[in-house]
């Protein structure tokens, strides 16, 4: 699979090498900032709330919690 | 027959090992996305936090530096709110879910252990550091003031909760008051157990006269079966302007 990958690549060993970085890269940043995002939230080991926030949440509140108060950060991670 | 057995054998050869070939390397790519999975939750995501945590303490540190909008920051307790003199509510009041409402200290977890509270126990709102129920009371209250945080993942604030002792202190510290509390107890609840964020744990109907703390996480580490459970009582309320209180003094 990643022989035929590498035999595949044009551009000499030089050319060879800048492609599967490049396409290594854009395998880890695909992963980091796109299907670990999305994964985290169903797996067990973030829950540290006792219950649902919405039970203890006043009613008056604005509904304004998602929003970061930080422009920017929240495109850090998705 | 043997011969021709023999032949289909030694042709199919290579189709087999590329076939076993790929597999393995299938396999070994999922094992190395598993590490990095991992990586990203120990570690990546306490980037994020990191970064988060930086914003609010600079935040913090600018908005306790101006002086407050209105002179009147309370009102009297004889007098009548609302009556001729209304005085806007303070932006601690009622903090803005989302932003940060002060620091939290425990010196039994270092010196340097200080991790600002954001408003709000979302998703969102805890990968930015621990959050303070909304609703339950504020730093100081009479009630108890809920504080939740990740014990693992996003900076493992609440990782050492499990270290603390009875007569620990936990210090709060606001825009202008170090709020310092002793742990009185440490539990381990199940998730369902709300009681224990009652303004008087474990009691629904009782009316608050004493200001309390709740630190919950997750316990075991890694794991969502239970939760850990850190009380303790407002021991004193020490102004800002005389320095910070004796329990952080010692460390």
């Amino acid at each position: 699979m990643y022989g035929a990958l590498w035999r595949r690549i044009p551009g000499g060993l030089a050319g060879r090498l800048a492609g599967m970085a490049g396409l290594l890269i854009s395998a880890l940043a695909l992963l980091f900032f796109v299907i670990f995002p999305i994964v985290e939230p169903h797996l067990p080991w973030n829950d540290v709330t006792v219950n649902t926030p919405s039970l203890s949440e006043p009613p008056s509140a604005p509904p304004a919690s998602s929003v970061s108060p930080v422009p920017g950060v929240s495109s850090l991670v998705p | 027959m043997a011969h021709t057995h023999h032949a289909a054998v030694s042709r199919r050869r290579p189709d087999l090992r590329s076939v076993v070939g790929v597999t393995g390397e299938i396999l070994i790519t999922l094992g190395v996305i598993v590490f990095l999975f991992l990586a990203y939750e120990l570690w990546f995501t306490g980037l994020y936090t990191a970064h988060a945590q930086s914003d609010f303490k600079k935040q913090l540190q600018s908005e306790w530096a101006r002086p407050l909008p209105s002179p009147v920051a309370s009102v009297l307790p004889g007098e009548q709110p609302g009556a001729s003199v209304a005085p806007a509510p303070t932006v601690s009041d009622r903090p803005v879910p989302g932003d940060a409402i002060g620091l939290i200290e425990i010196p039994r977890l270092g010196s340097n252990y200080s991790y600002a509270i954001v408003e709000g126990v979302s998703t969102d709102d805890l990968k930015k550091g621990p959050g303070h129920y909304p609703g339950t009371a504020l730093p100081g209250g009479i009630g108890n003031f809920v504080v939740s945080g990740h014990r693992t993942t996003y900076l493992a604030p609440f990782n050492g909760l499990a270290e603390l002792v009875v007569g620990d202190a936990i210090v709060i510290e606001t825009r202008d008051t170090w709020y310092t509390y002793r742990v009185t107890d440490l539990q381990t609840v199940l998730p369902t157990d709300v009681a224990v964020i009652l303004p008087v744990p474990g009691k629904p109907k009782a009316t608050p006269t004493k200001a309390l703390i709740t630190l919950t996480t997750c316990t075991p580490k890694y794991s969502a079966s239970h939760r850990l459970i850190v009380d303790g009582v407002l021991e004193s309320a020490q102004p800002k302007s005389a320095g910070p209180p004796p329990a952080l003094q010692g460390s």
